[in-house]
């Protein structure tokens, strides 16, 4: 078989590679400059992000990451002069611009919220998923593929449609503004993906394995554990990558179900305010460390991608 | 000792009951992993939407949560369907879904056509083409908006750089004309690679030997593209469009963040209509009903096109 593919007559010719990989290649450049141009601009000060022609040679510098921790007001040059020597790197870069540290802003808070959500729903996402994907995929479920597909269709909905209600059922629970809300709102639209998923995953997993291991004398909780779960290990950590970066990017609910103390990063960091219109070095510091996550997972998933991005349809 | 005795007892026993004394039984089983998130979606999920299908039926106002809640019938549908707001943003949603599902399938495909090349280095090259669409669409709709600002924006200076119209001139997003293809472009730039993973999974799926037979028969490569790479790639071209247009329609996020439906209501697609009536104009009934609307509109034209999706699979 490998032989014939080797000597196949259809193998694209030298010159045809050369010219699909020089469009690729710099396709690939073009549509990453957005990117590369952000990360610039996080280390820019910010009369360097609004010169004209926009430089792209400039000096490095930490204002935006300082711009981004911090809130600052503005003070005469006496006042700042009255003060003690500056006591840390920022506190020195800020007052160059004639202004003092107020105290921290609330990028932290909010990352942390991100952080604490994205993980929270995940793990309830693939916990609930995985214990679903396995009863579909073994046992005969009556109404199987209409359960399979309400699950899939609770996806279709708007989540402005889907955020009506729950706005008014979660502010009779007492639930608007929390991060259990927005846990349980996040692991609800994850789940029909983690089911989904898994799905396909256990369906590759052979039945001989847990028969062999029920004939041994485990029971069928027993064999799952020990046998099917260690199996499922790759398709459970991808499928986890999966909800994570949902959660993670996620805006809309966010934006409408939240205000402050659970409010996640995705709709603060376009509130990043400086004096006299948007900070623009604190917006890209904020996105630079908001997306080096994601970058790390794109690439950790990538042969993966696939089959998350299609719901399991395509397995390649 | 109880236990000690279900246990000699399941050991004496035939296999199936034996597994029914010791554990719970598979039906039990089945149900005990699957309930949980049955419950919960229906919680979550259909709970509220049979709520809204209620309060569709009303005056509700959200922010009068103490006023009296009267049954209105069919006025806010009605009132939906005689909207000449509501049809403008329909067709602004139509506008968008339709050129960035024409744009995405046209470059995707091309992409994934030149990567099938297999020339060195491609699986690399194919990794930082698909960072795009792993960004959150808010995040990416706020820093398009710096790139796009006149004369500062890096968009509008290399179009000047290209084109010589002056920088200040480049004005993508207050411009009427031009803020609707501002947000198709940058939702093509992000999801044009989900659409090229798709067709590219297609295309390595066409088994070699129909290459083959098709060069013993002197086909011309024109010909074999048109008859065997576009029907065989065909079933996977429709469902990256299937999962493009359901998420274009309900297209929110991006477009807030990098127009806010402006200038006027220019890029003010439905999901942009449909929180301004809620959250804004807190018109709940009315609003409610409008979602109903959206959401029987993404499931019956969803429905229809995969009944044709399975008619190009059955071919």
């Amino acid at each position: 078989m490998s032989l014939t593919t080797a000597h196949s007559v259809v193998a694209p010719s030298a010159n045809a590679k050369l010219i699909a990989g020089t469009i690729i290649v710099a396709y690939a450049l073009i549509s990453i400059v957005p990117l590369l141009w952000i990360f610039a601009t996080s280390f820019k000060t910010p009369p360097d992000s609004i010169a004209y022609p926009p430089k792209i040679v400039f000096q490095p510098s930490l204002e935006g990451y300082c711009n981004l921790f911090t809130t600052r007001t503005r003070q005469t040059p006496e006042y700042i002069n009255s003060l003690g020597p500056a006591t840390g790197f920022c506190d020195e870069t800020v007052r160059k611009r004639n202004m003092v540290i107020a105290g921290p802003s609330n990028f932290m808070p909010r990352f942390v919220n991100s952080l604490i959500i994205a993980f929270g729903s995940t793990f309830c996402a693939v916990f609930l998923g995985t214990l679903s994907a396995y009863g579909f995929s073994r046992f005969k479920v009556p109404l199987a593929d209409d359960l399979l597909f309400f699950i899939l269709s609770t996806r279709m909905m708007p989540p402005i449609a889907v955020a009506i209600p729950i706005y008014l059922m979660y502010r009779e629970l007492g639930l608007s503004d929390t991060a259990l809300g927005m846990i349980l709102l996040y692991t609800a639209v994850n789940v029909s993906l983690a089911v989904w998923l898994l799905k396909g995953f256990i369906d590759e997993i052979p039945r001989e394995y847990e028969e062999a291991a029920m004939i041994d004398g485990y029971t069928r909780l027993q064999a799952f554990w020990r046998t099917v779960l260690p199996q499922a290990t790759t398709g459970i950590a991808a499928t986890a990558i999966f909800c994570l970066i949902f959660a993670w990017n996620e805006y809309a609910f966010a934006a409408l179900l939240t205000s402050g103390t659970a409010q996640t990063a995705p709709p603060f960091i376009p509130t990043i305010i400086g004096e006299g219109g948007q900070d623009w070095p604190a917006v890209a510091a904020g996105t630079t460390i908001f997306l080096v996550p994601i970058l790390v997972f794109t690439i950790l998933l990538r042969k993966q991608l696939l089959r998350g991005i299609t719901f399991g349809a395509v397995r390649k | 000792m109880l236990n000690r005795t279900a246990d000699s007892v399941a050991r004496a026993t035939p296999e199936p009951l034996a597994r029914k004394v010791r554990g719970i039984s598979d039906k039990g089983l089945a149900w005990l992993f699957i309930s949980p998130t049955i419950l919960l979606l229906l919680a979550i999920n259909i709970f509220p939407l049979f709520w809204a299908i209620y309060l569709s039926f009303t005056n509700y106002r959200a922010n009068r949560p103490n006023e009296v809640v009267k049954n209105v019938g069919l006025a806010n549908y009605k009132r939906i369907l005689g909207d000449q707001d509501v049809w403008i943003a329909m067709q602004t949603t139509a506008h968008f879904v339709f050129w960035t599902i024409l744009l995405q399938t046209l470059i995707g495909f091309t992409l994934a056509w030149l990567i099938d090349r297999k020339f060195r280095g491609h699986a690399f090259w194919t990794t930082i083409i698909l960072v795009p669409m792993m960004l959150s669409p808010a995040v990416v709709g706020n820093f398009w908006r710096f790139l796009y600002e006149p004369q500062i924006g890096l968009f509008a200076y290399a179009i000047s750089f290209v084109s010589g119209i002056p920088p200040t001139d480049v004005q993508m997003l207050s411009n009427v004309s031009l803020a609707p293809w501002s947000i198709i472009i940058v939702d093509t730039w992000m999801w044009t690679p989900y659409v090229m993973l798709i067709c590219l999974a297609g295309l390595r799926s066409i088994p070699e030997y129909l290459y083959e037979a098709a060069e013993v028969d002197r086909a011309s490569n024109w010909r074999q593209f048109w008859s065997i790479t576009l029907p065989m790639a065909l079933p996977f071209i429709m469902l990256a469009v299937l999962f493009r247009g359901i998420e274009n329609f309900k297209m929110f996020d991006m477009v807030t963040l990098l127009t806010g439906g402006g200038p006027g209501s220019t890029t003010e697609v439905a999901s942009i209509t449909l929180k301004r009536q809620a959250f804004e104009s807190w018109r709940t009934g009315y609003s409610s009903a409008f979602a109903i609307i959206l959401f029987v509109a993404v499931f019956g034209l969803a429905n229809i096109y995969v009944k044709a999706l399975n008619k190009v699979k059955q071919r």
